[in-house]
């Protein structure tokens, strides 16, 4: 009964690491749909990209980890602004369907590319983190730093909008885009910066996730569907709401996982996910 | 100071002002009166740049806003207060009027146009963290005037500020109006309750379907027959 406890234990507080990084991946597309009321289905393929320059920058081209983190960082927030420009700026007054089928193209372009570019073999950046044993229980320490570093990542995001004018503008332009240009505010330019700025989070979660996983061209598929799932629901656009959702999504995984088999986690948060549809489909704590 | 020339404007083929001539003087407070639909709303968009004019110049200061983009109207000086108040509904009252400073020229001034608006409107001071959506009419019409205040503009525009509001509250707001017009500010305010704003402004306008059909001092409006007859019922 002992030995259970622990791992019941264990299992919990792998969730809420789990839980850290699935609330950074929902928190920047949410944030890209309170403000643009667009969702980018290619999101997870930001995160792909992401992983393959944090490779080529350390592994390759022999920067130190660090340099490459934030390299990848700017450079996915690059790509972000880029998206925005060249691809949602001339659907933002289209139908919804079509603004989500032309980033599901991006999707598969993105998945194209790499594969193309990088090739199909599996790529690993060879940074091997211990598992630290506490009181008999086995925690990873490459979710531990996930966990810390998606934390600070988003308690920074929640300074900037609370805070500063850019950040108030953000929050302001989800509520009334209209009349944005009567406050001396150019839309525009606030839509091209909440892009970058969610891609940047999609670049630090790519720092975060690279230190787990083997990178390859269809990686984005593991994150993609997950995040969007916890994003609807906690209530698309709603942030508050997708990191209570990515929490409580994230139990479900290894908790569930811990009681049947690892693979039975996710059936279970699925399940949950397409009961909660009928329950409550405009969210946890509703949209934004 | 503002001065409009023979401007039209309207949506797709739907012409809602014809060749309208208008001029707002330094420290002036100028009403654009009319029924419903008359344009009126329209015009101080079309001035503000939401709407581009298909013929005619606005200029503010002599230079003309042709070229202007919106969201750099502000930076000349003009300030709208929308239709509705527009407020943002979740922000705070102190946030939205943030909003209104975000100019980064007035930015450094944050503070002291903060206490200006405080001491307008004491009542924003008290509910200064509660949502702006929270507000009741009156409040949310104070909240958007010093929204609008927040930037330090030399030209005020104001649409249909007693909209919606119940008789007590309109005395009140058209009371502020004529304090913030005491206090220097050049005001454009357009305004379906006739008799009340013709109290509060120096000089108006009539606009009709588009047009401007009579123009003068506000007493003389005030006291003509076609304005009794046709918009007071006397």
């Amino acid at each position: 009964m002992q030995i259970f406890d622990v791992f019941l234990l264990e299992a919990v507080i792998n969730g809420i690491l789990l839980g850290g990084i699935l609330a950074l991946l929902a928190l920047g597309l949410n944030l890209i749909f309170g403000v643009i009321d667009v969702v980018w289905i290619c999101y997870a393929e930001l995160i792909m990209i992401g992983m393959y320059s944090v490779f080529y920058l350390h592994n390759v081209y022999h920067l130190p980890l660090a340099l490459a983190f934030i390299g990848c960082v700017l450079l996915v927030a690059a790509l972000g602004a880029l998206l925005h420009l060249l691809v949602i700026r001339p659907v933002l007054s289209a139908e919804p369907i079509n603004q989500l089928l032309v980033t599901g193209g991006v999707l598969f372009f993105l998945q194209a590319v790499a594969t193309l570019v990088f090739g199909v073999e599996f790529r690993n950046v060879g940074v091997s983190l211990p598992a630290l044993q506490v009181a008999g229980m086995y925690i990873s320490f490459a979710r531990l730093i996930a966990f810390g570093v998606a934390l600070a990542g988003m308690v920074a995001v929640y300074l900037f909008l609370k805070r500063t004018y850019i950040g108030t503008a953000i929050r302001a332009i989800s509520q009334d885009r209209a009349i944005m240009p009567l406050m001396g505010v150019n839309p525009n330019r606030i839509f091209v910066l909440t892009s970058a700025i969610g891609g940047g989070l999609a670049g630090l979660a790519a720092c975060l996730l690279v230190l787990q996983y083997d990178i390859h061209p269809a990686i984005g598929l593991t994150f993609g569907p997950i995040t969007f799932m916890v994003c609807v629901l906690g209530g698309l656009g709603n942030m508050v709401g997708g990191f209570i959702a990515a929490f409580i999504f994230a139990q479900f995984i290894s908790v569930g996982g811990y009681f049947l088999a690892l693979e039975w986690g996710y059936v279970l948060a699925f399940l949950f996910f397409i009961a909660m549809m009928f329950w409550r489909p405009q969210g946890i704590l509703g949209g934004k | 100071m503002l001065e409009l020339a023979n401007v039209s404007a309207g949506y797709g083929s739907f012409q809602a002002l014809f060749d309208v001539s208008l001029e707002v003087n330094a420290g002036e407070s100028v009403a654009v009166i009319g029924p419903n639909g008359a344009g009126k709303t329209t015009l101080l968009r079309v001035i503000s740049k939401l709407l581009p004019a298909s013929a005619g110049v606005v200029s503010m200061e002599g230079r003309p806003l042709n070229d202007v983009p919106a969201h750099q109207v502000i930076a000349r000086g003009i300030a709208q207060v929308p239709e509705n108040r527009r407020l943002f509904p979740k922000l705070t009252v102190e946030e939205n009027l943030k909003m209104g400073g975000f100019l980064p020229a007035v930015r450094a001034r944050f503070g002291e146009r903060l206490d200006f608006v405080y001491s307008l409107f004491p009542r924003m001071k008290e509910r200064r963290a509660q949502a702006a959506g929270t507000l009741s009419g009156g409040e949310q019409q104070m909240c958007a005037i010093g929204r609008a205040l927040m930037s330090g503009p030399k030209l005020l525009l104001l649409d249909e500020p007693s909209a919606g509001l119940a008789p007590v509250v309109v005395q009140a707001i058209f009371g502020m109006i004529k304090r913030i017009c005491a206090e220097g500010y050049t005001v454009l305010i357009v305004e379906q309750n006739i008799r009340q704003v013709l109290k509060v402004v120096d000089r108006a306008y009539l606009l009709e379907t588009g047009r401007i059909k009579m123009s003068g001092a506000a007493a003389t409006l005030l006291a003509s027959d076609e304005i009794r007859k046709t918009y007071l019922g006397l």
